[in-house]
């Protein structure tokens, strides 16, 4: 056990923060919920791309810099304790992008990976059906096979920004009469292709943060299948756990969020200890932070001597989920009366994006696998207890 | 940066788990329970026989000079098999307060050496436990007046004894005249061995929790996957399943920060207090939690006296505020987190 940096480790801290000082946006995005905002997001993934910060843990050769889990965590701290903006191709290069490396061909690497560390293609996720959302294993829409094409029908739904986004990715039935996660395919669909159709679904915050997307006829290569056909499911989870519980959302963004509760409380704090409650869950959600950050260096510390990590990743996505959680429920209570007001009202900012955060801290305990199903899996996998 | 244990630190908390299997298993638990003593000789010799009381002491005093990191492995197991021994307060607590006295103070040359051999018990008043624990049992007391410290031999203090809901507990309130033949250290140096004696009892306690509840855990399991009802063994069930879910996400979570804190002991780092009290409120929360999950998947048979759990549960409850309840660690951390020019947020973890 050994909890300080290597003198290199500091040097990229350092190489980190001097970059995101000279770079940062002056002026906050507009949100990434919003055609404005996703392209101003996109244009923000660009310039870090330029420089090599969209995918440090990628080899050099697709836009990254090859670092190992100990430096992302650093690149993490820096880029979030510096309050910069959300990632918005996340999906994409976490979610997909390790799929790709891990069972794509050489020209699909190539094809895809460094548009995807540049933000050139924006990807939305197409896991999720209107009857297969925890139990997705009940897909219907499918993928036929007509020559060297897929001919997919079908319908795909919550898929993040597919609104705005250029690609999509997901599981589609490619063996007739299959059932549960056999005869699944893993394929890519270009968004702009003859058939497909997108209809937005306004969120809690009224704005297009996710989309149902239509397949009628849409005509994709088979060369965009990922894994062998039929094996979809099998490519779907090898990498699903480990960027779920961890990579998906390192702990620094909730460091950070913590920090700022507690400049608030500390802001409010005359009207705040009126509940006593509200001092309580301030320390109990920054201890809760802390905790998170080094499960993460314990975590990062554990795969680098080569353990598997496994079930374990549901309790990180618990985890953050439910702390995200109450750090705004925490904060709202602090902002009392004001706590409702939007951004487009006359009134402080802060608790404006206070307000933002509480809404979409709802969805947390919802996506990426329900919190029900992660305790399912934790029970099962990890306790062993029957299913 | 490597936030891992060595192979030997595990390999070494392996060999403590199987020893302490064979050695302490509940049904020993249950007898000890019933002996007005409530120690077992023969355990305390097998426990000597380990080398367990030397694990402490500094190898030129005939000990194994192991630090607060292999103690967090330790304690849990003594909390996972719930050890009828105040092993912890001696072997660790005790045992790093003499260590940190001059080489040639007569208390340290004189009691270190017996520790390490297995054949002295001390017990510790410090002024966060108004009771101390095993004080009838121990022939030396380290006794704390002001910012002086004592170590006294038990023929010189008044015990009066107090009965714990956890039978294996020996409590004692203790009067005693402090003079000065009996005092070996005060002052700033009194006060700065008497807030690292803190710590490490409360590393110690949070340690122990966190094996009671990953025991409390252990147990539930293995009850639930057995118990039928409507025809299935009720750990089928989500509604027990997610009880047990969130018991092992409280203990995953808690184990980091005991770690992060018995290194932050071991390196004398200045943040090392707040680090204990956060592991402290951790493991509380963890073995509260495994408690009352426990019982309630145990049904009925968790609220008897025959099932094992209860003598789990009673040592977590009993140890909850033991070395500071969570009002005082909370406290402590609240100080740091709220004080002017705290220095929070990401990238601030590790900072010392």
């Amino acid at each position: 056990m050994e909890l300080t940096y290597t003198p290199k480790q500091n040097a990229f801290r350092a190489e980190v923060r001097a970059w995101l000082a000279a770079n940062l946006p002056r002026e906050p995005l507009a949100s990434y919920d919003t055609r404005e905002g996703f392209e101003q997001h996109r244009a923000w993934e660009a310039k870090l791309f330029e420089s090599r910060w969209s995918m440090v843990m990628w080899p050099a050769e697709l836009g990254g810099r090859g670092c190992d889990l100990i430096e992302w965590l650093i690149f993490e701290e820096e880029y979030y304790g510096a309050g910069a903006p959300m990632r918005v191709n996340q999906n994409g290069q976490l979610l997909l992008g390790p799929t790709l490396m891990e069972f794509g061909t050489p020209e699909q690497k190539q094809r895809f990976l460094p548009r995807m560390a540049a933000s050139l293609d924006m990807w939305a996720q197409g896991w999720s059906e209107p009857n297969a959302g925890s139990d997705m294993a009940a897909i219907t829409s499918k993928a036929t096979l007509d020559g060297d094409h897929y001919v997919i029908n079908g319908q795909k739904t919550w898929s993040t920004r597919a609104t705005f986004a250029d690609w999509l990715f997901g599981l589609f039935r490619s063996e007739p009469g299959s059932s549960r996660h056999h005869g699944l395919s893993f394929v890519m669909v270009p968004l702009n292709a003859p058939g497909v159709s997108i209809r937005p679904i306004k969120a809690l915050n009224g704005k297009d943060a996710f989309a149902e997307v239509f397949f009628d006829d849409v005509r994709v290569p088979v060369a965009n299948r990922i894994g062998a056909e039929g094996q979809g499911w099998h490519v779907a989870m090898a990498t699903a756990g480990f960027e779920r519980g961890l990579l998906l959302r390192s702990p620094a963004r909730f460091q950070y969020t913590a920090r700022k509760l507690v400049e608030l409380y500390k802001a409010n704090r005359d009207s705040a200890d009126r509940d006593p409650g509200l001092r309580d869950a301030v320390l109990d959600t920054w201890m809760g932070a802390e905790a998170y950050a080094l499960s993460a260096y314990h975590t990062v510390g554990r795969l680098s001597r080569g353990e598997q990590i496994g079930a374990e990743s549901s309790i990180n996505k618990i985890i953050w989920s439910e702390l995200d959680l109450k750090m705004h429920e925490t904060a709202m209570r602090i902002l009392g009366a004001g706590a409702e007001l939007l951004p487009d009202a006359d009134t402080d900012t802060d608790a404006a994006g206070w307000l933002e955060g509480f809404l979409f801290a709802q969805a947390g305990p919802i996506y990426a696998g329900t919190n029900e199903i992660q305790r399912n899996i934790i029970a099962e996998r990890m306790l062993g207890l029957p299913k | 940066m490597d936030f891992t244990f060595t192979d030997d630190q595990l390999t070494f908390r392996e060999a403590i788990s199987r020893f302490l299997m064979t050695e302490a298993a509940p049904e020993m638990l249950r007898e000890i329970w019933e002996t007005d003593v409530g120690r077992s000789p023969d355990l305390r010799h097998k426990i000597a026989a380990q080398g367990l009381t030397a694990l402490s002491v500094p190898e030129a005093e005939g000990g194994l000079g192991m630090d607060d990191v292999a103690w967090a492995l330790m304690t849990q197991e003594l909390g996972y098999y719930a050890i009828p021994d105040s092993l912890a307060d001696t072997a660790y607590v005790a045992t790093g307060l003499l260590a940190s006295l001059a080489t040639d103070h007569p208390a340290r040359s004189s009691l270190l050496p017996r520790i390490a051999e297995g054949t002295l018990r001390l017990a510790i008043n410090h002024p966060v436990n108004s009771l101390v624990s095993d004080a009838q049992l121990a022939e030396v007391l380290i006794l704390i007046d002001g910012d002086d410290i004592h170590v006294v031999p038990r023929s010189q203090v008044d015990v009066q004894p107090r009965t714990s809901i956890d039978a294996s507990r020996r409590l004692g309130r203790v009067t005693w005249n402090p003079t000065p033949a009996t005092c070996v250290a005060s002052g700033a140096a009194g006060h700065a061995l008497q807030a690292r004696l803190l710590d490490r009892g409360a590393l110690s306690v949070a340690g122990q929790l966190l094996g009671l509840a990953q025991r409390m855990l252990d147990l539930s399991v293995d009850y639930v996957a057995q118990r039928k009802q409507f025809g299935k063994p009720i750990g089928s069930f989500q509604a027990v399943k997610h009880h047990l879910a969130d018991v092992a996400r409280q203990i995953e979570q808690a184990k980091p920060v005991l770690y992060r804190a018995a290194h932050g002991l071991a390196q004398g780092d200045s943040n090392a207090s707040v680090w204990v009290s956060q592991a402290r409120l951790a493991c509380c929360e963890a073995s509260w939690i495994a408690a009352r999950k426990g019982i309630q998947v145990h049904g009925a048979m968790g609220y008897t006296w025959e099932v094992d759990l209860q003598m789990f549960m009673k040592r977590a409850w009993a140890l909850d505020a033991s070395w500071g309840d969570r009002g005082f660690h909370k406290t402590r951390v609240s100080d740091y987190l709220f004080a002017d020019g705290a220095r929070l947020g990401p990238g601030h973890t590790f900072e010392e």
